[in-house]
């Protein structure tokens, strides 16, 4: 059987290697000489003692520095000295157990062979025996109707954790909610304003001057349910530049306002935050993956990764001179997703 | 010396040649770096010597009459805080023309640059300089201006104000340096790349809670280390090099065999 065995497992060149066996045993220093030996014991002395010593300075230091007062100073100080002390004091133990072994205990080579994985035949043929056994005591075979229990029991047991895990995976499956931003309008049907973020002051044109830029979301959203999700779709950034260099189609001529223009602030890569505005390129740069948009030439993607222009709020300003959103954004905001198109 | 010579072809060599040369640039650059400068309350209206330190040191670029050229930009009406800022932090006179001007060692001293900046409004309306409790951080709320500063400026200038990279050699500074006179200015001239904050947008309290924010950033970090606040590429190396050297130092000495 064993022969059988390693015919099977061992290559056919085995045979072409002698065992070169162990090594010479070369013996330590410290197995002729005691000083040496006296020597690796201090030294192994050495490191328990570092181990103490770090303990009992973590635990001075726990009651040096309180981290009770508001101090960031001691606070830091207090972190530092209590792992160094339990650091130190682990590190000391465990250095010290090695270099004992390795020093001090035997080094004697010692072969131990390794025992053969497949039992003896006896063996399994009592093991399939007790299966067996077990089987027909239960009894299974000839109890139809148990059988269907156990079985549709052990079935059903896994689903009360695979049920809400996949139901927690989306609540809500209602992808056309990307299409609508608060931008829309208020809930009671009036325009929306732009404010400043996260302040919630609404804008002037007349506030921004050339070369600013404002971050702004729709005004008083955080009074409003769910506003962080409403705000995270909503949030855009206004710049002024000279509109003598806005280069617009005629179908958007009337979404800026003398040089200002809104657009999304949400990256159509992967929905990073583009905020990077370089005022005299008049570029704006994506902090994840450096997508870079021209904001003069309608946002078009100008470097990077990102494969479509930033969405494009159309923005207008009321009597009073305050900015608001004529209406939403004409296409989702962020990045693709499969039913973007439809 | 003969002991030097026989042993300049020794294989650590140009390791020591580096390490010193390292240590040397790091003592100058420490002995010359930009000390910041203090900014007192606007009060020159000695406009001639400002007009004759700006034909002396600006008028090259930016044209005897301060209304620019083909390679500097006209300077009338953008006020005294614009040009206070450009000359405490040294960005001005420039030395070359850069993707973007570095600060540096100043060349006019506070007083001056307060006559050029006075001669340059005189020219031309424009934001003027703070008052000291404009930007006074301790007026400030670092709270409020923490969460303004993540939503307005830390996508350029890092979360804490470590500065980062912009496009084709341009940066964002870092601000750990910066008087709050300077932060100040730089948000409502909005100097080079970075766009302007103006009192309508960013209104003054909001800029003082920026600048108390930016000012309890200096205060010592109570999660210790921070390896320079820059995020993942400076713990990621820390963690590979260091950690992960440790690590490997220790298994080969727990495996090797004791002498």
């Amino acid at each position: 059987m064993s022969e059988e065995h390693n015919e099977l497992t061992e290559p056919a060149t085995a045979e072409s290697f002698e065992n070169p066996g162990l090594g010479h045993h070369r013996p330590r220093l410290g197995d002729d000489d005691p000083r040496a030996a006296k020597r690796s014991e201090r030294q192994v002395v050495a490191l328990f003692t570092v181990s103490i010593l770090a303990t009992i300075g973590g635990i001075v230091g726990y009651f040096a520095f309180p981290v009770a007062e508001p101090d960031a100073g001691n606070v830091r100080m207090s972190t530092l000295v209590l792992g160094l002390g339990l650091g130190l004091g682990m590190l000391g133990i465990g250095a010290a157990a090695v270099h004992w072994a390795k020093s001090l205990m035997n080094d004697h080579e010692k072969v131990e062979e390794r025992h053969e994985q497949r039992g003896d035949d006896a063996t399994r043929e009592r093991a399939v025996e007790m299966l067996q056994e077990g089987a027909a005591d239960s009894g299974i075979a000839r109890r139809p109707v148990l059988k269907g229990a156990l079985g549709t029991a052990l079935a059903l047991a896994p689903l009360s954790f695979v049920v809400p895990l996949v139901g927690n995976l989306g609540a809500d499956w209602n992808v056309s909610k990307f299409r609508h931003t608060a931008w829309a309008g208020t809930p009671d049907g009036g325009p929306r304003y732009l404010a400043t973020d996260p302040t919630d002051r609404r804008i002037k044109a007349s506030d921004i001057t050339r070369g600013s830029m404002v971050h702004v979301m729709p005004y008083r959203l955080p009074e409003e349910e769910h506003y962080l999700e409403e705000k995270a779709k909503a949030v855009v950034i206004v710049i002024r530049v000279d509109p003598s260099i806005l280069k617009e189609p005629e179908e958007r001529r009337g979404w800026s306002y003398d040089g200002i223009v809104a657009y999304s602030k949400v990256c159509t890569h992967v929905g990073c935050p583009v905020a990077l505005y370089e005022q005299q390129t008049h570029h704006v740069l994506c902090p994840c993956h450096q997508s870079t948009f021209d904001i003069t030439d309608q946002a078009k993607v100008v470097f990077g990764p990102a494969k479509r222009p930033l969405p494009q709020l159309p923005i207008a300003v009321d009597d009073e001179g305050y900015l608001y959103a004529q209406q939403d954004f004409d296409e989702p905001v962020g990045p693709s997703y499969w039913e973007r198109e439809r | 010396m003969k002991a030097l010579a026989a042993r300049r072809r020794h294989r650590l060599a140009p390791v020591i040649l580096m390490a010193l040369a390292l240590l040397f640039t790091g003592v100058v650059y420490a002995a010359i770096a930009p000390s910041a400068a203090q900014a007192d309350t606007a009060s020159a209206d000695d406009l001639t010597e400002g007009e004759r330190l700006f034909i002396t040191n600006c008028s090259t670029c930016h044209g005897l009459d301060a209304e620019g050229t083909p390679e500097a930009p006209s300077l009338i009406g953008v006020g005294a805080a614009s040009v206070h800022f450009q000359i405490v932090t040294g960005r001005m006179p420039m030395d070359a023309n850069s993707p973007q001007a570095e600060a540096k060692p100043p060349q006019l001293d506070e007083e001056q640059a307060q006559q050029v900046a006075a001669y340059i409004a005189s020219l031309g309306p424009g934001p003027s300089i703070p008052s000291a409790e404009q930007v006074d951080p301790t007026l400030g709320d670092a709270a409020a201006g923490g969460a303004l500063f993540r939503t307005n400026c830390a996508m350029c200038h890092n979360a804490v104000g470590a500065g980062g990279a912009l496009t084709e050699g341009k940066y964002a500074p870092a601000l750990y340096e910066s008087t709050p006179t300077e932060i100040y200015e730089a948000m409502l001239t909005g100097p080079q790349s970075m766009p302007v904050f103006n009192d309508a947008t960013l209104t003054e309290e909001d800029k003082r809670d920026v600048i108390a924010y930016l000012i309890e950033q200096r205060e010592p970090n109570p999660g210790g280390l921070s390896l320079g606040s820059l995020g993942p590429v400076s713990e990621g190396l820390w963690v590979f090099v260091v950690g992960m050297g440790v690590l490997i130092c220790a298994a080969v000495w727990i495996g090797s065999r004791s002498s």
